[in-house]
């Protein structure tokens, strides 16, 4: 196997990131998502939020790397993608992101043994409540 | 697309779908800028054909991203995504014009959830992209 089982359990540092106006708006413009809550501040703020909302893909941004997590791959697909809400996420506030890997494995494939890579990723507001998990599985 | 009320919506709905303009090679790298995905697959032909792909491909985080649009869309401000889930199933190049689909397949009055299947199409009957999310509605909405 390209990656030893021995990662399962690790975790990355845990990091405290800005959520940024300009950022989710940059974000919601390269889908080209026009809803008014990613990018009018009034727009939000008229629907009970304290600034932009942030779109449910926008933790993709947020980069926590693991320092026990060395890929060495030419190619690497994503597999499956998961994000849950507590509630959703709002420019302004800060959350503190951590990830775990949670599972490898390998499946024989179409083009030989592929492995599969499950990880993590949990971001808190800064008292402590959850606000979001994901859940990825890359392809190696 | 005009976001659906609580009271309208109904399990065994086929929503109205959401087409997307055409993905061009502009978008894919306006998304590596603003997603922090810099993997050259995405935006350089001769490293996606070194890795055995026809030229390069978009990010998987893309057709998710239009998923969120259609879900985000049908709930409008009466709620909220809670959950989206998805597989990759099929690569999606430069020029696809891709559709979104959504059905409702669950509504909790307790939890005031909504369950959709979703998925993104190039051709009818074949899933690029396939999943399921979950909206969940404010008690005044």
């Amino acid at each position: 196997m390209v990656l030893d089982r021995s990662v399962i359990g690790t975790t990355s540092e845990s990091k405290v990131i800005e959520i940024e106006k300009g950022a989710i708006r940059t974000f919601a413009n390269a889908i080209g998502d026009p809803n008014p809550l990613y990018t009018d501040e009034e727009f939000a703020k008229k629907h009970g939020f304290a600034s932009l909302v942030a779109p449910p893909t926008f933790p993709t941004t947020f980069r926590v790397p693991n320092p026990n997590l060395q890929i060495k791959a030419a190619r690497v697909l994503h597999g499956e993608q998961e994000y849950s809400y507590v509630r959703p996420i709002v420019a302004g506030e800060s959350l503190r992101c951590s990830s775990k890997v949670v599972d490898v494995y390998e499946r024989a494939g179409k083009l030989g043994a592929m492995t599969f890579l499950v990880t993590e990723i949990r971001g808190e507001d800064l008292d402590g409540n959850l606000v979001f998990t994901g859940r990825s599985t890359i392809i190696l | 697309m005009q976001s659906i009320r609580w009271d309208e919506i109904e399990v065994g709905q086929q929503l109205e779908p959401l087409i997307q303009t055409a993905i061009d090679k502009v978008q894919l790298v306006k998304y590596a800028g603003a997603s922090g995905d810099f993997n050259p697959i995405h935006t350089d032909d001769e490293t996606a054909r070194k890795v055995g792909l026809p030229g390069v491909i978009a990010h998987g985080m893309l057709s998710m991203g239009f998923l969120a649009e259609h879900a985000a869309g049908i709930v409008g401000t009466n709620g909220f995504v809670s959950r989206l889930k998805v597989r990759f199933a099929g690569m999606v190049f430069p020029g696809d014009v891709l559709t979104c689909h959504a059905k409702v397949v669950a509504k909790n009055e307790t939890e005031r959830t909504v369950g959709l299947e979703v998925r993104i199409e190039r051709e009818e009957g074949k899933a690029l992209t396939v999943g399921e999310a979950a909206l969940t509605y404010y008690q005044t909405a």
